[in-house]
């Protein structure tokens, strides 16, 4: 049930970004997700790609710190109120959110949200009790 | 049992003998430099003291001081006391600023200063039948010729490598069957950088020792490096104003202090504001005076580096003062609001931090009239997080660490790895903006 994100290390300089999608453009590494989170000095690259071992082996090769890190992805009803039926359940757990991020493709009628959970395994096993739907990393790497 | 050493007769002289020996060769050398160099007959006469008032090592501290700066303004021979007929070699120091220093060796001084280099290769565990790789740079620069000479002496294999070309280096250390090492220490650690790239592991390779030297280190560094290069990892000292290489040599036995050739050189530590000598033990600058050389013998030289100085006996039986690991110099000292601050202390810092490299930059600057000072830390991936809290709570920690210890308040950068330059001589630590205003 865990989706494989890698993060990378970039220092808030121009071009850092234009270099790390040119890198991954040239070795055909597919951008399924991302998010950018950054302060003054350095920001960290997230990503969901289709080959993670590829994207993180060319990065490192060109010297960029990588890691990889265990994400969940969740199906959320595209309706008003759907992400709130499940951030609602994970406080109701005491589940801590790190971070989120949209995934680009819906599935069927929902949408995809990326969760970065302080407790990934209690997390994914509330979510599936309460019937949401909890994304493969197989599955979601492909769409 | 008493280590092995190359002249063990002088090396362990008694005290009383060691002193006898020193003073008249101290009291031959100013006789020679007063009639040969008119910079110090001048500098005597006017300190009001001629070399036959020296009549006890105390008298040393009535000399004037010899400075870099007299060396610059006797460019390129001023201070030469033997003709250039009977000069054989001349090195020179990099002029960073303006000129170079120039030192000229007589055929006996390039004796002296290979057997002194021998005996700074058995202090550190070398011997016959080891295969030395010499990466100090050959050339202008003592380092190279300086050990190389002090190898063959020895009668080891030397690899004259030089600097530069890191995985030849590596290649030529693992094929070769390289079992002591000569260069600075932020290259030995650039060198296991490299051979991890290559997939070259330093526990298949046959180096034992390391002699490491030309710029301040710290102990947690020297854990580094023996665990990166797999060897025993030792301090040498030297500057081409006094010889070269080997002037000082840490041994293997204590690993504590490293052993200056009291029999070529008196030491002293002075306060570098005074100019007053502080009791054994008290760190301050070293100031040595060359007893023995003919081409250009220095009094009292100021060499700018700070360090103390012990004359207690050492476990591997020699009787010359150890200085304690250099931990600076005073010229690169950073005066930062006021407070003393070090690279090397901040480097001891870094190093103390799991997963920090001591590759650092230190970026001092003046806003608004004040002081500021920027560490730049590399991120490798055992700092790495894909939290920014986590990264900045690690800012912040390293910040505190500098501030608790130094007193200064710092802005710690995180870059991206092998962005800080890497030397394959002595390491740049330091970039001072405020003097280029």
């Amino acid at each position: 049930m865990h989706v494989e994100q890698i993060s990378i290390f970039i220092e808030n300089k121009s071009g850092r970004l234009a270099e790390v999608t040119r890198i991954l453009g040239d070795a055909g590494v597919n951008i399924r997700a991302l998010s950018l989170a950054d302060t003054s000095d350095f920001g960290i690259l997230r990503l969901i790609v289709n080959d993670r071992e590829k994207a993180k082996a060319v990065l490192k090769e060109k010297g960029f710190t990588v890691s990889k890190t265990d994400v969940v992805a969740v199906e959320v009803p595209d309706r008003p109120g759907g992400l709130s039926l499940i951030l609602q359940t994970l406080d109701g757990e005491n589940i801590n959110v790190e971070y989120m991020y949209a995934f680009v493709e819906r599935c069927g009628e929902n949408a995809v949200i990326i969760f970065r959970f302080d407790e990934t395994d209690r997390a994914i096993k509330s979510l599936l009790d309460k019937g949401f739907n909890v994304l493969e990393g197989e599955r979601l790497y492909g769409m | 049992m008493r280590a092995m050493m190359f002249n063990e007769e002088f090396e362990t002289l008694p005290r009383q003998a060691l002193e006898a020996l020193q003073l008249k060769r101290l009291q031959s050398m100013l006789e020679r430099v007063y009639a040969n160099v008119p910079f110090y007959r001048t500098a005597f006469d006017r300190a009001g003291i001629r070399p036959d008032d020296v009549r006890s090592l105390q008298d040393l501290q009535r000399l004037p001081f010899t400075t870099k700066q007299n060396m610059r303004d006797s460019y390129p021979y001023g201070l030469f006391a033997a003709p250039m007929e009977e000069i054989v070699r001349i090195h020179a120091s990099s002029g960073t600023t303006g000129k170079p220093t120039v030192v000229g060796y007589t055929q006996k001084d390039i004796e002296t200063w290979t057997e002194l280099m021998a005996r700074t290769f058995v202090t550190a565990g070398a011997h016959k039948g080891d295969i030395i790789h010499n990466a100090y740079g050959y050339g202008l620069f003592t380092g190279g010729l300086g050990a190389h000479y002090g190898a063959e002496r020895l009668g080891a294999s030397v690899i004259p490598i030089s600097g530069g070309n890191t995985k030849r280096q590596i290649m030529i250390m693992q094929d070769f069957g390289s079992t002591v090492l000569t260069c600075t220490p932020s290259y030995a650690l650039f060198m296991a950088e490299e051979a991890k790239i290559e997939g070259v592991d330093f526990r298949n390779l046959k180096l034992r020792v390391g002699i490491f030297g030309a710029e301040p280190w710290s102990e947690a560094m020297r854990v580094e490096i023996e665990e990166k290069l797999n060897l025993t990892a030792l301090d040498i000292y030297g500057l081409s104003e006094i010889m070269g290489p080997g002037v000082a040599q840490e041994c293997y036995v204590a690993k504590s202090g490293l052993h200056i050739w009291e029999d070529h050189f008196i030491p002293e530590i002075i306060d570098p504001e005074t100019c007053q000598v502080v009791p054994e033990g008290t760190k301050g600058e070293l100031v040595i005076t060359t007893i023995t050389k003919q081409g250009i013998p220095l009094v009292r030289y100021r060499t700018r580096d700070i360090t103390s100085i012990t004359y207690e006996p050492c476990a591997c039986g020699r009787t010359h003062a150890r200085l304690a690991r250099l931990s600076g110099r005073s010229d690169d000292m950073i005066i930062i609001r006021g407070v003393n601050v070090f690279p090397s202390q901040i480097e001891s810092i870094l190093v103390g931090i799991e997963g920090v490299e001591p590759h650092y930059l230190l970026i001092v600057d003046r806003q608004d009239n004040l002081d500021t000072l920027e560490v730049h830390v590399e991120v490798d991936e055992r700092l790495f997080s894909d939290e920014i809290k986590v990264l900045q709570a690690l800012s912040r920690s390293i910040e505190k660490e500098i501030k608790d210890m130094l007193g200064v308040t710092s802005r710690v950068k995180l870059v991206e790895p092998k962005t800080i330059q890497r030397s394959e001589g002595k390491a740049t630590r330091v970039i001072d903006k405020r003097k280029l205003v």
